[in-house]
């Protein structure tokens, strides 16, 4: 077992994984604490968003100890998995969803962002009216 | 700095039902973007993205990138430079005229504006308003380099956050080597490396080996 961290866009949690390639296996109960994905019979979910196993490929997932490889959930999602050169940081991209649907029918994808004092806002909160949006930096 | 310009247009063009929504792709976070948004005192959404997501997400590599999204929640121009241009790229060259880059500049602007008025007051009947299917043509496909690059990205700024220096570096050099078109992530590696450095000599050097390539790249004539 390694103490790894791992991070994707709503958390950042430490756990005792097994590191075994490229691959992170990690055991239901630790897997439910630090993300809160477990096995449930539509597949490994979070929420009210549930990934479906693909038939015949349940071992690539799910081992018998009910241990989850989050590395293949996540290509299975169309996310990105990359680490530092140490293997300890673990960064799971966006899963590609949003953009998916843009590429099919233009709509611009949802976002929620913080603005100076922290308070957040999502593109959705100005529907109805025309939207420019414009992206600037400060470097 | 363009967040004035985008302030002015936003307060004169909100009685339309319209809204500027302003993005700073800046992963030192308020720190950085904070004391520009102060001065243009923004009454817009005027946002902070440390890891660049909205660029991510809308297919952006430098800055300024401008997107046009509709009542419906349609987007009708997916990404344009605004009124930047090429004139700046002589700058450090002995010589320069400074006189006829601020002309050209204020001709762009004058011309993204009217642009922006026209479809604020004309919609869909605006001549840069573009068809969906433009708008598809447009948009990059989804890129597994891409979406590396943007895992990268992260984790050099989640790595920077915690004051892991090389390894956010090596993070940056991996994001920008996936996606070497992204401005955006060069010059935020660079600037987060060493304050200034995003407009040094590395960057100057990096815009004249474009050559003959544009540093904004148009799809049209806006």
């Amino acid at each position: 077992m390694t103490n790894v961290t791992i991070v994707d866009e709503r958390t950042v949690a430490s756990v005792d994984a097994e590191l075994c390639g490229e691959e992170l296996w990690i055991s239901a109960p630790e897997l439910a604490r630090a993300t809160g994905w477990e096995r449930k019979p539509a597949g490994i979910c979070r929420g009210a968003v549930c990934v479906p196993i693909p038939p015949l490929r349940e071992s690539e997932f799910v081992r018998p100890d009910g241990s989850v490889n989050v590395v293949a959930l996540a290509r299975h999602r169309g996310q990105a998995v990359v680490h530092d050169d140490t293997a300890t940081v673990w960064m799971f991209g966006n899963s590609d969803e949003g953009r998916q649907s843009m590429l099919g029918s233009a709509a611009a994808p949802d976002f929620t962002l913080p603005d100076v004092s922290g308070h957040l806002h999502s593109l959705s909160e100005v529907c109805g009216k025309k939207v420019l949006l414009a992206a600037w930096a400060s470097w | 700095m363009d967040l004035p310009v985008w302030q002015a247009l936003h307060e004169e063009l909100a009685p339309r039902g319209f809204t500027v929504i302003t993005v700073a792709l800046d992963s030192g976070g308020a720190a950085d973007a904070g004391p520009w948004i102060a001065e243009a005192k923004p009454t817009h959404p005027s946002l902070i993205d440390i890891h660049h997501g909205v660029a991510e997400l809308y297919g952006w590599v430098n800055v300024p990138s401008l997107t046009w999204i509709d009542e419906e929640g349609t987007i009708v121009r997916p990404n344009d430079p605004g009124f930047a241009g090429e004139y700046f790229r002589g700058m450090m060259e002995p010589g320069f005229d400074f006189a006829a880059m601020r002309t050209e500049y204020q001709h762009l602007k004058e011309r993204y504006l009217a642009a922006v008025r026209d479809w604020a007051a004309r919609g869909r009947a605006s001549r840069w308003a573009l068809p969906p299917a433009e708008v598809r043509r447009r948009l990059a496909r989804p890129n597994p380099d891409h979406a590396r690059a943007a895992a990268y990205f992260r984790l050099g700024t989640y790595l920077h956050v915690q004051g892991r220096r090389a390894p956010a570096e090596a993070a940056f050099a991996q994001a920008t080597a996936l996606r070497p078109e992204s401005w955006a992530y060069r010059r935020q590696a660079w600037q987060l490396e060493e304050p200034g450095k995003s407009g040094g000599p590395e960057f100057w050097a990096a815009v004249k080996a474009l050559g003959d390539r544009p540093y904004y790249p148009r799809q049209d004539d806006l």
